[in-house]
């Protein structure tokens, strides 16, 4: 299959300070590629790198067959292209309309093929009363909801999303979730980053984990859960909710979580029995119990190393 | 190319949607060339010509010059300009476009004011002079503040506008208006050349029948100044895109 993006050995310096370390890799046409890591790992300087906008000090960019270091090539990729830029606003002083009437104008669409695509998206994404009111009365979700009907105007092959989820309710986030499900089921590619481990797991067919500028795994979010394979963990909530960690021979680490406590095993049946055990000598009542596999955040966490850096 | 330009339309549409309703330009562009004429009218016994002069170049050089340096850093602080320069536009059609809506407003409000003016004074003017020079020197102007948006490249439009400010005023003292080039000192003469207000000054007062430099001279000045400031706004705007994003 041929490949959408194609980095190679991107570096990125900000003065002296290295921001992304030689970082490489590749997203297949049609794929959905989530790209996770701590805050000021170099997730949107990389994102800024592949879409032409920062030049790297060193390495190798192609996005959709054109080499990004070139301006002629690199306005020929963006055309194809639409992108969410981190913490981006549509004009506030414009209307709805007026701004995905600028964005196709910029892509040099024709008058008609705007106002028709317009008016699609405006519908799609809830906006379409609001369309001839000024964004400045626009909430966060509606104006999150806006950018990427501006970035979809032109019907592009490829997405670059920088947290097109952050500080939304659920009901905007799942929009935007289902929105991304459409645009891949209708074979565009979709590069997003998010800290949202579920978002990640639920649209993500692969994952690359970028820790202090160096990307240190790549691969489906099912095989990168191998990864902990050990880490099963049993959640327990009790009435009244007490516990005692030395009762279980079996943990491995204990996290009280709320009024649940969970706890990490490499012998997920032990623990459960020890814990039922516990509840019948104390007298309390089980409210949930249930055993988790690793998610996709157990995998972060461990990769990561549980720093913030 | 044809597209690139097409699309430098769209930014400069965008630019006068927005930008043309702020209260800084407003202030900048319109009240206060006004009361800098009103204030070099009072209190002196004026002839016709030089006030027709004095008004026309004031206004079409506060007019062109009052959106142009603060577009960029508003663009930066609404959190706007990433969106816009991923498009698929150059920096330069961006440039292309933020200089086109500064010329369109100086363009605009300059005919506005001074064709009523020439009609009100009942001046002899030659129109084709006068045209020429106005369209060349609003560009010039135009294409002056693409270089003075270009550094520092800060998202504090404030800052932008107080040192256009600086700039502007110390251009508009040495141009000629407030004293006529031939009752300069030589080294007021010399200084004076420096600024382009100078020579639309004197294309004006050619339009008139009395310039003081040869009117190609005037005219190739602008021509030479707009070109010079476009393609050195676009040079340091490229030198310092990096440093807009945080
Ligand atoms: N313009 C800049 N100048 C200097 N340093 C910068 C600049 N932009 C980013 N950095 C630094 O580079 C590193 C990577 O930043 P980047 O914005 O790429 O992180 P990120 O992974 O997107 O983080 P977040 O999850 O918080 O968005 C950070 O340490 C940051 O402080
Ligand atoms: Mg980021």
């Amino acid at each position: 299959m041929e490949k959408a993006i194609e980095a190679v050995n991107l570096t990125k310096y900000y003065g002296s300070f290295l921001a992304v370390d030689g970082v490489s890799f590749s997203v297949k046409s049609g794929e959905v590629f989530g790209f996770l890591g701590p805050n000021g790992a170099g997730k949107t300087t990389t994102i800024r790198m592949v879409t032409g906008l920062l030049r790297p000090n060193s390495g190798e960019v192609r996005v959709l067959g054109c080499n990004m270091l070139d301006e002629r090539e690199k306005i020929r990729a963006r055309e194809k292209t639409g992108i969410v830029p981190e913490m981006a606003n549509p004009y506030v002083d414009l209307t709805a309309m007026q701004n995905l009437r600028l964005m196709g104008e910029l892509y040099g669409m024709s008058k008609a093929e705007i106002e028709k695509r317009s008016l699609e998206l405006l519908r799609e994404f809830g906006l379409y009363e609001k369309r001839n009111v000024k964004v400045r009365g626009f909430s966060k979700g509606m104006r999150q909801r806006l950018i990427i009907a501006m970035a979809m105007v032109a019907d592009p092959e490829l997405y670059f999303l920088d947290e097109p989820t952050s500080g939304l309710d659920v009901i905007s986030a799942r929009l935007i979730k289902d929105v991304i499900r459409e645009e891949k089921r209708a074979g565009k590619t979709i590069f997003l980053t998010t800290h949202n481990m579920d978002d990640a797991n639920e649209l993500c067919e692969r994952i690359g984990i970028i820790r202090r500028g160096k990307l240190i795994a790549i691969d489906t979010p099912e095989k990168l859960k191998q990864l902990v394979k050990g880490r099963v963990s049993v959640e327990v909530s009790f009435e009244p909710m007490k516990f005692d960690p030395s009762v279980l021979s079996s943990a491995l680490k204990v996290e009280p979580m709320g009024d649940k406590v969970k706890i990490y095993t490499k012998d997920p049946d032990k623990t459960v029995k020890e814990l039922v055990r516990y509840a019948e000598r104390e007298k309390l009542r089980i409210v949930s119990l249930r055993t988790l596999s690793p998610s996709l955040e157990d995998v972060f966490m461990e990769l990561v190393g549980g720093r913030n850096d | 190319m044809i597209d690139q330009l097409k699309r430098s339309f769209a930014v400069a549409k965008k630019d006068m949607l927005i930008f043309y309703l702020k209260g800084p330009v407003v202030i900048m562009g319109l009240l206060f060339p006004f009361f800098l004429f009103l204030a070099f009218l009072i209190g002196r016994n004026l002839p016709d010509e030089q006030l027709f002069v004095g008004l026309t170049a004031m206004t079409a050089f506060f007019t062109s010059t009052a959106v142009g340096p603060t577009i960029i850093p508003w663009e930066c602080r609404g959190r706007t300009f990433e969106r816009l320069i991923t498009a698929p536009v150059s920096l330069t059609t961006v440039l292309l476009g933020d200089f086109q809506a500064s010329l369109y407003f100086g363009l605009a409000i300059t005919f506005a004011i001074a064709v009523p003016a020439v009609l009100y004074f009942s001046l002899g003017l030659g129109w084709v002079i006068f045209i020429t020079a106005t369209l060349l020197a609003v560009g010039t102007f135009s294409a002056m503040t693409v270089l003075l948006s270009s550094y520092p490249p800060t998202d504090v439009p404030a800052d932008v506008m107080m040192l256009t400010s600086l700039a502007k005023f110390s251009l508009l003292f040495i141009s000629g208006i407030f004293v006529p080039l031939e009752k300069l000192p030589s080294y007021g003469r010399l200084v004076s050349y420096i600024s382009p207000l100078t020579y639309y000054v004197d294309a004006l007062r050619h339009s008139l029948g009395r310039g003081y430099l040869p009117l190609w001279i005037d005219l190739g000045m602008l021509v030479l100044f707009g070109i010079a400031f476009f393609f050195a706004g676009v040079a340091v705007h490229k030198r310092v895109l990096e440093k807009r994003f945080t």
